[in-house]
């Protein structure tokens, strides 16, 4: 599966657009290793618990994104957009919405 | 008397420890940007010049969460009565953009060209009130891997 956030890609031509597809997921954000991220808040700095927290939502949800995108058939995902939301307090939706298609080497 | 002693204890703390370590972070973050700089990195759609056969394609992000200290938090609250610049958040969003960008090209070591840059930012707010505590910035573009345009083909600058 080949993913890009172009609307086309290099060395490719698009032969079928098979529409969007979608993938989510909602995490929250005071698991675990919340009291350490607590004591990082007085002396700033990166909060790595969460960075880590959230790219493994992305993955998440890129990873739905892809099974959601074979199942139609594709074989890669142009024009990619990212975005994040906080649906309750503590708590962050991530989604991610791509357009699926159909690619063949460019001659 | 016990409060004021622990909020003084908290804002000294915030403000040695937290200097020390945005000074460092600052400087880890000038060496390594001086280190990719040669990688071209736009946010245009298109790759810059000519390019050569094109190998590979991919998706690349690069997350940082970063947060301001007691003293900065206790520093832009009084700040708000007056208004005007808030210079203590403006480095926090700063450091979290240049760390994410940095963190995307470190992961394509070897590319091209990056293209269509795009970076996201959201606030993570602690649940209690509406106050910036930390942000979380994602940075995600398109890498290429090509071949160096063939003789005769120049690239060009257009």
């Amino acid at each position: 599966m080949l993913i890009t956030n172009t609307e086309e890609i290099p060395g490719k031509n698009i032969t079928t657009c098979l529409g969007i597809v979608s993938g989510s997921t909602v995490r929250a954000k005071h698991a675990g290793k919340d009291i350490m991220a607590g004591f990082k808040n007085l002396v700033g700095g990166e909060l790595t618990a969460y960075t880590e927290l959230l790219g493994e939502a992305r993955d998440q949800a890129m990873e739905r994104l892809k099974d959601q995108a074979t199942q139609i058939g594709a074989n890669a995902i142009v024009n990619i957009r990212f975005s994040t939301s906080s649906v309750a307090a503590g708590a962050s939706e991530i989604y991610i919405y791509g357009t699926a298609v159909i690619i063949e080497d460019a001659q | 008397m016990f409060d004021i002693a622990v909020f003084l204890s908290l804002i000294s703390l915030g403000y040695f420890v937290g200097r020390y370590l945005e000074k460092r972070h600052y400087h880890s973050i000038n060496t390594r940007e001086q280190a990719l700089i040669k990688v071209i990195t736009t946010n245009t759609k298109r790759p810059l010049g000519t390019l050569g056969k094109v190998n590979k394609v991919e998706l690349v992000t690069g997350n940082a969460v970063i947060s301001v200290d007691y003293f900065k938090r206790v520093a832009a609250g009084l700040r708000k009565l007056f208004g005007g610049n808030l210079t203590t958040y403006e480095t926090l969003v700063d450091r979290a953009r240049r760390e994410a960008i940095l963190r995307l090209k470190e992961s394509c070591q070897g590319a091209t060209q990056i293209i269509n840059l795009r970076i996201e930012t959201s606030s993570i707010s602690q649940g209690k009130s509406n106050q910036i505590g930390s942000v979380e910035v994602l940075a995600y573009a398109t890498a290429i891997y090509a071949d160096a345009p063939q003789a005769g083909k120049q690239a060009t600058a257009e």
